[in-house]
Parts: structure tokens; C-alpha cells; sequence
């Protein structure tokens, strides 16, 4: 067993996110496409959530208008009780406050490893180049990633790629990390050793995290909650919390409590997705 | 993938700290060994280029080509073949120490022409550099702006470049200026547009990600767009010297003093025959070794690129 | 993206395309006005005057048969870079020893600008038409060859692989897999090529003359003999007109292109 990290205690930048709602829509009259509507719900600080749901549901969307990339056509997101976007801000300004892990490496490939993970700080001036060099080598010794700080970006594995790039995301102490399907595409043992450094990184920092993926399993290894999204139009259908006590490890996704909340998860997920694979039958018919 | 082994072995319940890479250290980046290692590769790579069938049909590739241009010349003396210069008389002119055309490699005038050329080509090159490159960063990085001066750049583009000679020469009341000029609109607007992909070519995703990372328009320009356009403006470059000599040689031809190009044209006028050949050839060289240049500075300054097996 | 959208970017490239203009217009004519004269631009004549002039020469054959004669030599240049370029092209890519004897070859020839072969065409060449087609044909020859070379190399190697697999020999890979995957790379070395080519004639016009000195010598040879009889504002037009049909030019042959290509159309 693996030492149990202590909790960050609750703070006023606790990262608590608030969506009330909100609605996104493209286009008009008869090629209007409504990815997201009337979608409502509120992230506790420091909560794990995750979302699953079909393709074409509005995470993406929805981690993005959280983010600052994406416009919404309707309600409002809160995070902290500060308006993000909602009436008169229709988009929110991206920040160092919300972090975003995308699905393809974004690391910048012309920058070693440390300067990478040391861009965030020194960008927002929040620290002098040395400290926040200082900084980054720490965090990354405590990810497991010694050694790799004057590597470029095209000389990394994928999977310390990935590990580099969240500890670029951490690093910056932000309120939300947002993180879109990082992990799809791996193989299994490669995303296992990623969810449990994940996790690790959760454990000892405490941050709240948005979590999108399609792979039930990892959501409910990963989460505190998992809501399970509609598509057309997109909406939360419901939440299913996670009992299971962290730290986590391997030897839960045997255990019949994660296998009877996966069942569960699962077969909101088929519904969902039964749905709207007739629903876009029936279009095209 | 370079992924140590030991991150596939985990054993359950480990943490991070257990499945790094435990006996692999930092790679040593000692420059000194690098650059030792590499001119081993190169001369490596060049013995065994000598000793492929690659080396010997080159060879023969240009012995048939120098022989056909002997023979049809200086030995059967075909017709229409017959006026032009041979290689014979070609060499031993362009070696001669008292060159009956006047020039050579030990003539003064042959390297005040090089000369002439090469200045103006830097010149015009280093115009178009630094008005081209901004502006198509600029055009890539704004929209707005892009919508603004986009369709100016294409209604001025498709004009071939010579066509402005007469303008040149109006505007420009000097002998030099209208030749830089031409020169440098060539390569202003290959350095312009190639500028203008390389921003449209970076993924949306490593903008947003800078963005998130709390950094303010100015520094996302700087440290993620310019870095990244950095590829598409360096084969912009190498295209920009390509028709700067297309356009420099051209000018010179019509309207210039000194030069390789005037060279061509004078020696042409005065029958001086062989001496067109030198220049051709000369022009070759040093239009190769410019590409060259610009090409090597680009690996220079991309060396990210390089390191880690082309990922 | 919607029609709104779209009507801005159009309003705002014609407002540029306006300020330009009306940048072109005083920065001419501010001399006469004012009595200050902008450097280098109040030796261009103004806007209004090369619209004037351009709508007295559109009516007028004379005009109409510098097109023909400019499209003439482009178009037989263009062809016969076409015909040389394209086969060796393929021989080069598909013969390993001919690639490694003519290959070097041509990158030992291709630093030499085109117009630099001028005074050996002329000497070579009987008539001055030849020799102009063959500075042409050189133009378009380098970037089309280098062009298809490039895209072979390419290829990605699994469909060559798989071609085998199935059961093609040498020719049937060449016909099936290697044509068409080269045939963008084509399709672009063509497209500058063609633009390549009309720098060249226009290029060739300005130096030799453009022919006939009864006025009719194409779109360059236009250019260049109204600057030297002083007419300022059709110097303009000639170069207008040599944008224009190099602009058609190229983009008849990307069009002609997109045709052989219909698997490029975007789904």
C-alpha cells in the first residue's frame, strides 16, 4: 500500500463549478445543431468528477466552454461563485486557473520538458524563471520523472509525454483540471500505470478535475462521481457517486462494489447510446 | 518508442516513484561526444555512399552528358551544335590566368560580378525577410486582419514579377533600386505567404493550450506561434532565394550594371560565348550554396526536430 | 460557416482592396494637388488612368492578339515540359539506375535560373520563337519534375506493399498505385510550372523584343514598349492583364487537375 497523501484543506480557491443551465447551439433554421441544452450541475471543490457519455453528447463541449474555447448560447457557468461566461460573456477567458490536458499530446514540441512544465508560472509572472524551475523539478521528481527535464518533446515515450504534460497542467496550482479523454488510444497497460499516477497527483494536490472519457471502467476507477451525459440534446441524465475509499488501487477493479457501479454506469451508457443511435437512424431515414 | 522497460513490468500497488525509470539515468548530452559521434556517421555515410552503385552512375550520368556536350561541339561539329561553346574551350577559359574573354576564376571582374549578384540578393533577401515574415505572421495570427490585406497580397501576387520592370524603373530613378527591388518582390511574397501557413498549419490545440496555461495574446504569439510557423517560413525562405536569383538574374539581364546576370547578357552581345557558360555555371554554384545556407540555419534553429528519431 | 460570417470577410476585402486603391490614387497624384510629391509613388500614374486606358484597349484587336501571342508561348512551353517532364519524372522514380544517372544531373542544372539560358537558346535556336519556347519549356520543367519526384518519395510504402499482396506485378503497381498517388504532386509542380512559365515569357518579351516590331508582341513585349513610348498608364495595364491570365492560367490547371482526381473532392 502506497503512503496515504494528506488532504489539501479546503481553501477559497477551492474550485467548486457551477453550471446552471447552459445551452449551445450552431446554426440556424433547419442545419441547427443543439449540442448542449438546459445542462445543469454543480462540481464540489476538490471533487473527481467524470463525464461519459456517447460521442457527440457535448462533453468536449462543454469542457471547452468551461475553458474559455467555446461559446454558450445559453445559462451561465460559476466557478467559485465568479461568473466564467452567461449573459453579456458569452465566453469565458481561458486561464491559468482551468487547465486543459487535451486528447493529442500538446506539449510544445521546440521546448524541453522543463521549460514546458515551467511555461505556465513564468508566463503568468507568478514566479522568476529559477524558482519556477525549481518547482518543476520537484513535481516532476514526485511524478516519477527524473532525468527526462532537457528532453524534447519528440524524444518522449507517449506515456511520460502524457505524465509531462499533466504535471505542466499541476504546476500552475489551477482550480480546475480539465482533461479530454487523455488517455484514449493507449494500450491497457500503459493507461493503467497513467490512471494510477493520475490519481497519485489527485491524492496529494486535491484539485478538482473534469474528467471526459469512454471507457466506463476508468471512469468509475477514477471518480468521486460520474455523470452520465445524453446526447441530442446534450444534458446530464444522471449522477452515480463513487463510494470507494481512496487512496485507489489495482485490486479495486475486482472488488463487487466497482463492478456493480461499472453494471450501473453501463447501462445508463447503453441507453444513451441506444438512443441515439436509433435517433440518427431516424434522421437519416 | 524509447519507453524504459520498467514501465511495463509494474508491479500492483506501486506507486509512481516505483515505475520510473530506475536504471536508466539522464542521457548524456555531452556536446562534445554528440558532435564526435556525428562526424563519425557522416564519414560513415559518405564511404558508404562511395562504394553503392549510387557513385559510379553519377559519375557516368555526368560523363554522358560532358561527353555528348564534347562531341556534338568540339568533335562532329553538328549544326546549330557548333555555334555554341564547348566544354574544352569552356574550361580551359574559365582556368586561364590571361582569359582571351576576360574573365576567369583569376580575373578581378569575375569576382566583383559574383560580388555584385550576391550583395544584391542579400539585400532584397533581408527586405523580404523582414517585411514578409511579420506581416504573414500577423495575417495568420488575425483574422481580421487577414480579411483585410489578404485579397490586396492576391490581386498583386499572380503579376509576374518581371512585368514590373518598366514601374521599377520609374519609381526607382537609380540603376541599383529597381534591380533590388524586383529581386526582393519575388521573395517578399514566397517569405509572405509561406509565413502565413506556417501559422494556419499549428494545431489549434497547442494555441488553446498555451492560452490555459494563463499566457496573454503577445506571449502566445511569441513563444507558440512564432516557434511554430518557424517550418513552413524556412521552406518559404529556401523558395524565397530560389526566385530571388530567378529575379535577380532576370533584372540584371534587362535593366543592371555589374552582375552574373549583366554578365550573361554583355557577353552575349560582345560574342564572348564561353563566358555565358561560366556565368550559367557560376550562377549554379552560388544559387545552390545560398539554399544551402538558409536550409542549414532552418536545421539550426529546429534542432528540436531532429533529436529523437523524427517522432 | 454562415452566410453572415462569409458577407464580413467579403465586406472586409473589398474595403482593403478599396483603401489600397484610393492609397494608390492620392500617394499619385499628391504632387499635383498639393505640390508635395510622395516618393517613388507620384512617379505611378493613377488608378483612373489605368482604367481608362484599359477600357480604350479592350476594345482594340491589337490588344486581344498580345494575349494570344503571350498564351501561345506559354502554352507550348508549358506543353512541352509537360510531355519531357512528366515520363522522366516517372522513369526517374520507378528505375533506380536511371535515377542515379540522370537524378544528379538535373539537381546540377536546376540552381540555374532559366533566363540565365537565353543568349545559348538564342544561339542554338533558329528563330527567336524556338528559343523563347525552350526557355519556357526549362521554366516549367524543373518545379514539375522536382514536384513528382518529391510526392513519390512520399508514397506511403504500405500501399506499394499491398499492391504485391493482391497480386500486381510492376506495371500493374505503377498503373494502379503509383500514377495516381503521384498525381497530386503533379497537379501542383504543373500549377507552378504554368506560373513559372509566364514569368519567363513575360521575361523573354521584355529582353529579346517579343517579336515583331509592328506592336503586336504579346502581353510583355505590351509592357515594355509603352514605357519606352512614355505611356505610363498602359504599362499598368499590360501588367494587370499579365495577372490576369496568369491567375486563369494556373487555375485552369488546378481545375483541370480536381478532374483527374475525384477522389479528392471533400466528402
Amino acid at each position: 500500500m502506497s503512503a496515504v497523501v494528506a488532504q489539501a484543506p479546503p481553501g477559497v480557491n477551492a474550485g467548486a463549478i457551477s453550471i446552471r443551465e447552459v445551452g449551445k447551439s450552431y446554426g440556424e433554421g433547419k442545419g441547427r445543431v443543439v449540442a448542449l441544452e438546459r445542462c445543469s450541475f454543480e462540481i464540489a471543490p476538490g471533487e473527481f468528477r467524470v463525464i461519459v457519455g456517447p460521442s457527440g453528447c457535448g462533453k468536449t463541449t462543454l469542457l471547452g466552454a468551461i475553458a474559455g474555447f467555446h461559446p454558450i448560447t445559453e445559462g451561465e457557468i460559476r466557478l467559485d461563485g465568479e461568473l466564467l461566461c452567461g449573459p453579456g460573456v458569452p465566453q469565458a477567458r481561458p486561464g491559468g486557473d482551468r487547465v486543459v490536458v487535451f486528447q493529442h499530446s500538446t506539449l510544445f514540441p521546440w521546448m524541453t520538458v522543463l521549460d514546458n512544465v515551467t511555461y505556465g508560472p513564468v508566463v503568468q509572472g507568478r514566479m522568476t524563471r529559477d524558482e519556477a524551475r525549481e518547482r518543476a523539478r520537484d513535481q516532476l521528481a514526485a511524478a516519477g520523472l527524473v532525468g527526462y527535464e532537457d528532453l524534447y518533446p519528440g524524444e518522449l515515450s507517449s506515456g511520460v509525454a502524457r505524465r509531462v504534460e499533466i504535471v505542466r497542467a499541476l504546476v500552475n496550482e489551477p482550480r480546475v483540471l480539465l482533461l479530454d479523454e487523455p488517455f484514449r488510444g493507449m494500450d491497457s497497460i500503459t493507461k493503467s500505470v497513467m490512471q494510477q499516477g493520475l490519481l497519485e497527483l489527485y491524492d496529494r494536490s486535491r484539485v478538482t478535475v473534469f474528467f471526459i472519457t469512454h471507457d466506463i471502467e476508468e471512469a468509475v476507477f477514477l471518480g468521486s462521481r460520474v455523470s452520465v451525459m445524453s446526447t441530442r440534446p446534450g444534458r446530464v441524465q444522471a449522477t452515480i457517486d463513487v463510494d470507494i475509499p481512496r487512496p485507489r488501487e489495482v485490486g479495486v477493479l475486482t472488488s463487487p462494489c466497482f463492478r456493480e457501479l461499472v453494471g450501473q454506469v453501463s447501462e445508463l451508457v447503453r441507453d444513451e447510446a441506444r438512443r441515439a443511435f436509433e435517433a440518427g437512424e431516424r434522421e437519416l431515414a | 518508442m524509447t519507453a524504459p522497460p520498467s514501465e511495463a513490468t509494474v508491479a500492483p500497488g506501486h506507486g509512481l516513484r516505483d515505475i520510473a525509470p530506475a536504471g536508466r539515468s539522464a542521457p548524456a548530452r555531452d556536446v562534445a561526444e554528440t558532435e564526435w559521434t556525428r562526424g563519425r556517421e557522416l564519414r560513415w555515410r559518405l564511404r558508404r555512399w562511395i562504394l553503392s552503385p549510387q557513385a559510379p552512375l553519377m559519375v557516368l550520368g555526368f560523363a554522358l552528358v560532358l561527353g555528348f556536350w564534347y562531341l556534338a561541339v568540339d568533335v562532329f561539329e553538328l549544326p546549330r551544335f557548333r555555334a555554341l561553346p564547348g566544354p574544352t574551350e569552356v574550361i580551359r577559359e574559365w582556368t586561364s590566368r590571361d582569359p582571351a574573354y576576360g574573365t576567369s576564376i583569376f580575373t578581378s571582374s569575375y569576382y566583383t560580378d559574383i560580388w555584385m549578384s550576391l550583395r544584391r540578393v542579400a539585400i532584397a533577401f533581408c527586405f523580404a525577410l523582414a517585411l514578409g515574415v511579420p506581416l504573414g505572421l500577423a495575417m495568420g495570427a488575425s483574422a481580421r486582419f487577414r480579411h483585410y490585406s489578404f485579397p490586396v497580397l492576391e490581386l498583386l501576387r499572380p503579376i509576374p514579377i518581371l512585368a514590373w520592370v518598366p514601374l521599377a524603373i520609374l519609381m526607382f530613378q537609380t540603376d541599383e533600386a529597381p534591380v533590388v527591388f524586383l529581386t526582393f518582390l519575388a521573395a517578399f511574397f514566397a517569405t509572405t505567404l509561406n509565413a502565413l501557413l506556417g501559422v494556419q498549419s499549428i494545431d489549434e490545440n497547442l494555441v488553446r493550450a498555451a492560452r490555459c496555461l494563463g499566457a496573454p495574446p503577445w506571449r502566445v504569439f511569441r513563444t507558440v506561434i512564432v516557434p511554430g510557423a518557424l517550418p513552413y517560413i524556412f521552406t518559404g525562405l529556401q523558395v524565397a532565394v530560389g526566385v530571388s536569383w530567378f529575379s535577380l538574374v532576370a533584372g540584371e539581364m534587362i535593366a543592371g550594371q555589374h552582375g552574373l546576370g549583366y554578365l550573361i547578357n554583355s557577353s552575349y552581345t560582345t560574342t564572348r560565348y564561353p563566358t555565358i557558360v561560366i556565368a550559367m555555371i557560376t550562377l549554379g554554384i552560388v544559387g545552390f550554396l545560398s539554399s544551402a545556407a538558409v536550409r542549414a540555419v532552418g536545421n539550426r534553429l529546429m534542432a528540436y526536430r531532429t533529436r529523437g528519431g523524427g517522432r | 460557416m454562415n452566410a453572415k460570417a462569409r458577407r464580413t470577410i467579403v465586406r472586409r476585402g473589398i474595403l482593403g482592396v478599396l483603401a489600397w486603391l484610393a492609397f494608390w490614387e492620392v500617394g499619385s497624384q499628391l504632387g499635383e494637388w498639393i505640390g508635395v510629391a510622395v516618393p517613388f509613388l507620384d512617379k505611378v500614374p493613377p488608378p483612373h488612368a489605368v482604367v481608362g486606358d484599359l477600357a480604350e484597349l479592350i476594345g482594340e484587336a491589337g490588344y486581344w492578339n498580345s494575349w494570344a501571342l503571350s498564351l501561345q508561348r506559354v502554352l507550348w512551353g508549358f506543353a512541352f515540359a509537360i510531355a519531357i517532364g512528366v515520363p522522366l519524372a516517372l522513369l526517374i522514380v520507378t528505375i533506380r539506375t536511371f535515377r542515379g544517372l540522370f537524378f544528379p544531373i538535373f539537381e546540377t542544372l536546376r540552381p540555374i535560373p532559366p533566363l540565365a539560358w537565353v543568349p545559348l537558346a538564342i544561339i542554338f535556336w533558329p528563330t527567336q520563337e524556338l528559343s523563347i519556347t525552350f526557355v519556357t519549356f526549362l521554366g516549367a520543367f524543373f518545379p514539375i519534375v522536382l514536384n513528382i519526384v518529391d510526392g513519390a518519395a512520399q508514397i506511403d510504402r504500405r500501399l506499394v506493399l499491398i499492391s504485391r499482396t493482391l497480386g500486381l506485378g510492376r506495371v500493374g503497381t505503377f498503373a494502379r498505385v503509383l500514377l495516381p498517388s503521384t498525381l497530386p504532386a503533379m497537379v501542383t509542380g504543373a500549377a507552378v510550372g504554368m506560373g513559372i512559365t509566364w514569368e519567363v515569357v513575360v521575361a523573354a518579351e521584355l529582353i529579346s523584343g517579343g517579336g515583331n516590331t509592328s506592336g503586336d508582341g504579346g502581353l510583355g513585349f505590351l509592357v515594355w514598349n509603352s514605357y519606352q513610348g512614355g505611356d505610363l498608364p498602359r504599362i499598368v495595364v499590360g501588367m494587370i492583364s499579365l495577372g490576369v491570365a496568369g491567375y486563369l492560367s494556373s487555375t485552369m490547371v488546378r481545375a483541370l487537375g480536381a478532374r483527374l482526381m475525384p477522389w479528392r473532392r471533400a466528402a
